[in-house]
């Protein structure tokens, strides 16, 4: 299935603010940071948080076709 | 409640007369401002983004879990996003309860659990020229142009 994703701050200078991701079905949040890893070998990117549907998820939860996902780097509000 | 992401200046004076209340003895205002340094550096500004749908969302979670636990719901929060000038407020945070130890409380859990979860981004812009995403943690920043630093909040 193809997903897209939404990335934010450094993520999306790296890879642009929304990418198309294809994932087997059944794909965990695990599964889709491994192959945003393999994208950007070489830069010193922070490991994100992972939002399913704008609620932040674990690394085992399962990623469905139609969810809106996004990739959050550390957050910086205040 | 209210919780609102602007991209024009924040009225402080305005949140704290819209949480005015006859039943409230106190009121607390939080005021966050660009600094104009981090970590040595002379920072002359701030971009600030947000995946603003989820950060709207989040923000009204976390003002129900306040309003819940301190007991009173006059709570208004306001995060501006785009591009500040040092001095600019960033959030500005007005809470009215009947006691000031329920205002106090309240609003220091509503900046502590924002800055921790709220999906805000920020890229300082320094004298040099250069420009680089922080965060909150202290841990790694990242340099979108120029040298990577590192520093903490």
């Amino acid at each position: 299935m193809t997903t897209t994703v939404l990335l934010f701050a450094s993520w999306a200078d790296a890879l642009g603010s929304r990418l198309a991701v294809e994932l087997p079905e059944g794909a965990q949040v695990a599964d889709l940071l491994r192959e945003l890893s393999s994208r950007t070998t070489g830069r010193a990117l922070p490991e994100p948080m992972v939002a399913i549907n704008q609620r932040y998820a674990s690394a085992a939860q399962v990623i469905r076709a139609g969810d809106e996902v996004a990739i959050i780097p550390p957050v910086a509000g205040g | 409640m209210r919780v609102a992401l602007v991209d024009r200046p924040i009225d402080v004076a305005a949140l704290v007369a819209e949480v005015a209340h006859p039943g409230t003895g106190a009121t607390t205002l939080f005021v966050g401002t660009v600094r104009d340094q981090h970590a040595g550096r002379a920072v002359t500004g701030i971009d600030y983004d947000a995946y603003a749908p989820m950060a709207h969302r989040e923000c009204e979670t976390i003002g129900a879990e306040a309003a819940e636990r301190f007991g009173t719901d006059r709570i208004v929060v306001e995060h501006r996003l785009g591009t500040l000038a040092v001095t600019e407020a960033s959030i500005a945070i007005a809470v009215a309860a009947p006691h000031r130890v329920a205002a106090l409380e309240a609003q220091r859990y509503l900046i502590e659990a924002i800055k921790a979860r709220v999906p805000i981004f920020k890229r300082e812009h320094y004298a040099d020229g250069t420009r680089a995403w922080v965060d909150n943690r202290g841990g790694s920043v990242v340099a979108t142009s120029g040298a990577p630093v590192e520093g903490t909040p």
